[in-house]
């Protein structure tokens, strides 16, 4: 082996190494037991009425968070959208699933997958569940609907889905701006309308992060499935 | 040894490996891959860390972070595969620069 080929082989092995011992250094150091802001997050989220501390962070103390990160996912999701080669995910013809046993497990899965997905925006507030989850179920019985053959139905048109995966980010952002115009904060609820708000924007969320899942997926899955490119 | 050292170390192994994997494979799906492992590892820390409140139930804030960054993940990652699907198919190529023969495969 010559020596720059040792070298190739050596040095990501030796950077992973110290990375290792520099981050095993950094935690040691940390107390061994600490309240971080359980204490904080938990009285507050009750002031709030809000009784699942996680949902709370994520949609209140630390909004900024969750609007950035619907960004996130929107902008990978548009950029996927835009780097398609055929626009297959949108347009696909209209085919009956070949195999009886896949039809019918679709034809049971997916009411229940959408009962679950209704239940956990429900339950967020409370327990652990919420958008991302709830969009996370959405989304997969989107990508198994369309593995299994059933194709996006007529009155879906792209337009339509577009405004699905927009949904999400501008309601959010619309609540998220308009307290300032009233004098108020950037993500501040105002008083009485947090909880009512929180589920307005976990649902359409859920829209928008389970279309994005499910465009995410078959963008990625469904281009070559035509012809053979080499 | 208790969650809370526990998952931490496992999280900077898991780390570590990602590193690794990102620098010595040349594989763009491998690198993919690794950098989800990478992520990963993050991860692993942050719960294991948010483990030491000695309350009922573990710090919210960093499972919070988790979850957002669970999300940021894996737009990360389809974004990183569909620029690697439209990269190979427009030079045919899995890696940045092309192989020597006298090299193996890595």
């Amino acid at each position: 082996m010559s020596k720059p080929h040792r070298m190739r082989a050596i040095a990501p092995l030796l950077v992973a190494l110290v990375m290792f011992a520099v981050i095993v250094n950094a935690l040691s150091g940390l107390p061994s037991t600490g309240e971080g802001l359980s204490a904080e997050v938990h009285d507050a989220a009750a002031q709030v009425g809000i009784s699942n501390p996680v949902t709370a962070v994520l949609l209140d103390f630390r909004g900024y968070d969750t609007l950035l990160e619907i960004a996130v996912l929107m902008l990978a999701t548009v950029t996927v959208l835009s780097l398609r080669e055929e626009s297959r995910v949108l347009r696909r013809p209209i085919s009956r699933p070949a195999d009886p046993v896949l039809a019918t497990l679709t034809k049971l899965l997916v009411p229940l997958a959408l009962i679950v997905t209704v239940h956990l925006v429900w339950i967020g507030s409370t327990l652990p569940g919420g958008a991302f989850q709830a969009g996370a179920v959405l989304g997969a019985s989107g990508i198994l609907l369309a593995l299994s053959g059933y194709a996006r139905p007529q009155w879906v048109g792209r337009g339509a889905m577009r405004a699905i995966l927009a949904l999400g980010l501008l309601t959010f952002l619309a609540i998220a701006v308009l307290p300032t115009v009233a004098g108020g904060n950037l993500l501040e609820y105002p008083e009485g309308t947090r909880k009512t708000l929180i589920l307005v924007i976990e649902s359409l969320l859920t829209l928008s992060i389970g279309a994005s899942v499910a465009i995410l997926f078959l963008s990625s899955a469904s281009a070559d499935r035509g012809g053979n490119r080499r | 040894m208790s969650p809370a050292t526990l998952y931490p170390l496992a999280g900077a192994a898991l780390f570590a490996v990602g590193v690794y994997g990102l620098l010595a494979r040349r594989h763009l799906l491998h690198k993919v891959i690794a950098a989800n492992f990478l992520g990963s590892g993050v991860f692993l820390i942050l719960i294991g860390l948010g483990k030491r409140a000695t309350g009922l139930t573990p710090d919210p804030v960093p499972q919070a972070m988790v979850l957002t960054g669970i999300v940021v993940t894996v737009a990360l990652t389809a974004l990183a595969l569909a620029l690697i699907k439209r990269y190979y198919s427009a030079t045919g190529l899995t890696t940045f620069e092309p192989l020597d023969e006298s090299e193996d495969e890595r």
